[in-house]
């Protein structure tokens, strides 16, 4: 049977029929329809499953404040589940599916879970499934995995096949919010001159309104609603977007928007979702109010909605949720409901009135169409399994016998209004509470301010506790000029709000019986019931925060939009004090879910992160390099031959570098410039090492800690000229150095006179290295490099092969090697060049790891290896790097502090397995007992480990318990599979301890 | 999210552009202090709720570290000034105790 009505529905367009699949079946609707308004139409209830007990549910609002009507969107790629159906906007071909039940909507094996919902009570996750302890990871965790949870997770291999991208503005005035208040606040700060941006979260303008009747400025809602868009759209200085949510208020008026551009139209080339990175002067919340649900048995029956939506669905939609609806109010507003469905020629048996004196004029006017009318009574349960059948009636003071039953298929429900105050809330608004109203209001004294120290945000009608339409946009009018910084002009035209006082009704009836309490729900997405927010005061979560996790109220992806209040208030009656006592759980970003999609914009794939590439890149990559990225910079591994594997390169790099020339791109290096009269005295306090003393021409090691004593970098130091040095940094650590050189130079010794650069990217560097890497230069020729001109540790500079160059005579492998400097657009005519005049040798570019396994055969240290930021130079036995003569340098004060001092304290030593093997990377040295943990007792654990080529076994270095003192002894190691490998401590200078082979 | 005047470049700067350097005007315990001072300058650090001087970075921008005087409660910034100062500025000092007084 169809629920369209035959006229009327304000937002469809009778002439274009949509055709869209649910759960697979082709049903159809109108263009205009929500998911949720033509799943009506088409007499679908029952659209979706709670997720504990795996109830029936339906659809229970018609917007964002939906918690039932989720559903998964879209195939494949474009897959997406926990959509709201009251916010998808059909379109041809939409496909859409039901979510968590099993095997299917209306037969789901998991509502077995109702019937044992008495045992399972707030908290029962907690209390339940604690122990044994082995139980959870077996059996409870897969269990509640599987009953549990919402929308199914995209496939792992799918890869979202739409464009986002973020739009950064900055505005005098937002507005967040199209309704009449929104479009009067931006109408009366446009008027000024101010730039404004008005944002709608639907696709329509003028919120309840239209629906709601009434009349401005002499015309009918809407009719104002349409002029003032026009007039808006027509100013320059205005900008309008609908389906644009105003997401979350952050310091100093920066605003998130998530403009949903093509969901509606996925055909459309433009992206998917636009982020809206807003700065504004100025924000004016103009989000409206939601309509609260009533707390009675079986409140969460398909069929059971807020007044409000029904009512939208037969005007916006001519859609008819119901044949026969009992209304049931606390307030007047829900008679507005009664009365469009009279007119829509609907039947309504009853509006059930909670107040024993009922309402007003609304009320009159539905006893004037013949609307009969309950005043003092409640619901106390509704009937029906998968739908409502009928509400058994009683009086709203008692316990909840039924007086009478009156056959229904819906039930529309009101228990009053809460303003919309997220965003308010978000960069810090106050809430006061409204007692004539029973609801949370901004308090202008304590809105939200900004750098000024003065108010940035201002709430704005419904959203500002103002429900009445000339309330509503008068209290609009003003927070746009305030926002523009003017005087408010006159307010259009509207009616004053003449309606009763609304009763405050927490649970209906008001003592209910424990068994109704049972059945009455506060939180229909997370299946929370008053009894569950009552049982929690009882145990004592008395904090709001506290209850609200334990009994996971509010929790759900709706953020507790219909539940927050009710569950407040029950909270507070159980705890015996007044709500604003009890206070809210915070309000925190997004208002609703924002895809991930949006939050990535245009930063994924290749612009995710940017490359930073050598000068030599495009030659590795053309040569088969296997990368490894180190910071941002993407650097050779090996060059794996063809056929050859990345172990086998690594060491066919390493033997051909031992035995004759190997050359590596060195360009990633940092290099710093240092300069200046008082350059000297700054190294000093930068490096451990005395610097100062070095001469121009030379080059020193040295070790950089952090002011905590930890060592952070290392590298070479080259001293250039009298005022100036050349810093070597580690790869990952150049722009961190640089930018601590920076801070010491500009906030504690601002008076020294030092310039510092960072030069990286100004050279490539190519490391020659190897036995015949002096025979190769001299082949180049133009700089005399023998022993005598270019010692070990010494610098040149001149024309190699007519190329202006640097040479620093450094080894970080045990070789005879030179690490040659040029400017960066002539480092690949070098490396070619090298490569040629080294053929004759086998010249033989490595990688990185190479690199890594040569500075580990003679015990070099690497930085993220041997330290980790609890290292300090003292461990590694580095003691010689640190100068005994100097005053102070960073990190000297803290290395003398007890515990860094500790004799106890692990030591570096090499490591060789017994049995040869490779020792386990991050493996720990295993002692005597365990610790109060139960984990093993531990006295050193592996820095580097790694297969030596050049020694023919496994090689590593670790930290160990007075490692140094017991040399020759060996030590138990463990493996990932519980078992040991047996280590002999040895020095961690494997190979050419003498340092012969790079003394030539 | 902040926005803060560079006071080198004099760009308001978006707090993305920034890099924060927590307390400001902390005095350097150097080789000899007793270990109580060096605790103090390495570990402790002012949290107050109110005005709070601290240090940032222009660090997307032009590179100068400044000091903000921010309420911590309220996000008002009371002033920026350069970073190669020991205390904050006489009138920025008399501005705050004047408003908040
Ligand atoms: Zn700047």
């Amino acid at each position: 049977m169809s629920h369209r009505l035959p006229a009327g529905g304000r937002l469809i367009d009778r002439s274009t029929p949509v055709r869209f699949t649910f759960n697979g079946r082709y049903l159809r609707g109108f263009a205009g329809d929500t998911l949720a308004a033509a799943l009506l139409a088409n007499g679908r209830t029952l659209v979706g499953r709670s997720f504990k007990y795996h109830r029936p549910r339906g659809i229970v609002a018609s917007g964002a404040e939906e918690p039932n009507a989720l559903v998964g969107l879209g195939r494949g790629d474009r897959f997406e589940p926990n959509q709201r159906a009251t916010t998808t906007e059909i379109f041809p071909d939409l496909a859409a599916e039901s979510q968590n039940h099993w095997p299917s909507l209306d037969f789901d094996v998991g509502a077995v879970n109702t019937a044992l919902a008495r045992f399972l009570p707030a908290g029962f996750y907690y209390k339940m499934f604690m122990h044994p302890r082995p139980f959870w990871k077996h059996v409870y965790e897969p269990f509640i995995r599987r009953s549990a949870g919402l929308g199914k997770a995209p496939a792992a291999e799918a890869r979202d096949a739409d464009r986002y991208e973020h739009f950064h503005v900055h505005v005098d005035v937002l507005v967040v919010g199209g309704g009449v208040a929104g479009l009067a606040a931006a109408l009366a700060a446009a008027r000024t001159g101010r730039r404004v941006l008005l944002v709608e979260q639907n696709a329509h303008w003028g919120g309840r309104a239209p629906v709601d009747g009434g009349e401005i400025d002499g015309k009918p809602a809407a009719d104002w609603v349409r002029d003032a868009v026009q007039e808006l759209d027509g100013m320059d200085n205005v900008t309008l977007r609908t389906r644009t949510m105003g997401a979350g208020v952050y310091d100093h008026g920066y605003v998130l928007a998530y403009e949903r551009i093509t969901d509606h139209a996925p055909e459309d080339e433009a992206p998917r979702h636009r982020l809206w990175r807003i700065r504004a002067g100025q924000v004016v919340t103009a989000t409206g109010a939601i309509e609260r649900p009533l707390s009675f048995a079986g409140n969460d029956l398909p069929g059971v909605m807020l007044a409000s939506a029904v009512r939208d669905y037969v005007v916006n939609y001519a859609v008819a949720p119901g044949r026969r609806t009992v209304v049931v109010t606390n307030n007047d507003d829900a008679y507005r409901t009664a009365l469009a469905l009279h007119d829509a020629g609907l039947e309504v048996p009853a509006v059930v009135d909670a107040r024993p004196e009922g309402g007003g004029a609304l009320m009159a006017a539905a006893r004037a169409r013949g609307i009969r009318v309950l005043t003092g009574r409640g619901i106390a349960k509704v009937k029906g399994l998968r739908g409502v059948r009928g509400v058994g009636i009683c009086t709203q003071a008692g316990e909840g016998g039924v007086l009478d039953v009156i056959p229904c298929d819906c039930v529309a429900m009101s228990g009053g209004w809460s303003p919309v105050v997220h965003l308010w809330s978000h960069a810090g608004g106050k809430l006061a509470w409204d007692a004539e109203e029973a609801f949370f209001r901004p308090d202008p004294a304590q809105a939200p301010s900004g750098a000024a120290g003065t108010a940035v945000t201002r709430a704005a009608g419904a959203a500002n506790g103002h429900l009445g339409l000339a309330e509503a946009l008068a209290d609009a009018v003003r927070a746009g000029a305030a926002a523009a910084g003017t005087e408010a002009g006159p307010a259009p035209a509207a009616a004053a709000r003449e309606e009763a006082p609304m009763l405050p009704v927490w649970v209906m009836p008001a003592n209910a019986a424990p068994a109704l309490r049972r059945k009455a729900w506060l939180d229909f997405q997370n299946d929370v019931k008053v009894s569950d927010v009552m049982l929690a005061a009882q145990e004592g979560f008395e904090s709001v925060e506290h209850a609200k996790r334990y009994t996971t109220l509010g929790m759900a992806t709706d953020q507790g939009k219909l539940s927050n209040i009710n569950g407040l208030a029950i909270l507070s009656q159980s705890l015996g004090e007044d709500i604003p006592a009890v206070g809210t759980t915070t309000f925190r970003p997004p208002y609703t879910p924002v895809s991930m999609g949006a939050i990535a914009g245009e930063a994924r794939g290749a612009l995710f992160q940017p490359i930073r590439r050598t000068p030599l890149h495009g030659w590795h990559e053309a040569h088969g390099a296997a990368w490894e990225p180190v910071g941002q910079w993407r650097r050779p591994y090996c060059f794996p031959r063809a056929g050859e594997s990345k172990p086998d390169a690594v060491r066919r790099e390493i033997s051909a570098t031992r035995a004759s020339l190997g050359l590596l791109d060195a360009s990633t290096l940092g290099k710093i410039l240092v300069k200046g009269p008082d350059a000297g005295r700054f190294v000093d306090m930068l490096y451990t090492n005395m610097m100062s003393t070095l001469k121009p021409g030379f080059c020193r090691y040295g070790l950089m800690c952090s002011e905590n004593g930890f060592l952070v970098d290392d590298g070479v130091v080259a001293r250039i000229d009298e005022d100036t040095f050349l810093c070597h940094t580690t790869t990952g650590g150049a722009d961190r150095v640089h930018a601590t050189m920076e801070e010491w130079l500009q906030t504690e010794w601002w008076d020294w006179k030092v310039f510092t650069a960072n030069v990286t990217e100004q050279y490539a560097q190519i490391a020659v290295v190897g036995p015949n890497a002096r025979k190769v230069l001299e082949k180049l020729g133009g700089i005399d490099v023998s022993k005598e001109a270019l010692p070990f540790m010494r610098w040149t500079e001149g024309t190699l092969g007519g190329i202006p160059a640097r040479i620093f005579r450094i080894s970080f492998s045990g070789e005879l090697s030179f690490e040659v400097a040029v400017p960066a657009n002539r480092g690949l005519e070098l490396w070619e060049r090298l490569l040629a005049k080294g053929e004759e040798f086998g010249a033989t570019p490595y990688g990185t790891e190479a690199l890594h396994v040569m500075r580990a055969e003679k015990g070099f240290i690497m930085i993220g290896d041997e330290t980790d930021g609890t290292v300090i130079p003292q461990d590694l036995g580095l003691d010689w790097a640190i100068s005994k003569k100097k005053d102070d340098y960073i990190g000297k004060r803290a290395q003398a502090r007890s515990h860094m001092t500790d004799p106890a304290r692990w030591k570096l030593v090499g490591l060789e397995t017994v049995d040869g093997s490779v020792l386990p990377e991050g493996s720990y040295a295993v002692a005597a007992g365990r610790n109060a943990n139960r984990q093993r007792n531990t006295q050193g654990r592996v820095t580097s480990t790694y297969y030596s080529p050049t020694l023919g076994r496994g090689i590593a270095m670790g930290l160990v318990l007075n490692g140094p003192d017991r040399m020759g002894e060996e030590v138990a190691f463990s493996r990932e599979d519980g078992g040991t490998v047996t280590a002999r401590i040895v020095s961690p200078v494997f190979f050419d301890a003498e340092g012969e082979k790079q003394n030539v | 999210m902040l926005t803060l005047t560079c006071p080198y470049c004099g760009v308001a700067a978006d707090e993305t552009e920034l890099h924060p350097g927590g307390e400001a005007h902390l005095a350097r315990s150097g080789p000899d202090s007793a270990d109580a001072d060096f605790e103090s300058y390495l570990f402790l650090r002012k949290n107050p709720r109110g005005v709070h001087f601290e240090r940032w970075r222009h660090s997307h921008g032009c590179g100068k570290w400044f000091h903000a005087a921010r309420d911590t409660r309220t996000m008002q910034v009371w002033g920026t000034y350069p970073a190669q100062v020991t205390e904050p500025p006489q009138d920025l000092l008399a501005a705050i105790a004047d408003r908040t007084a």
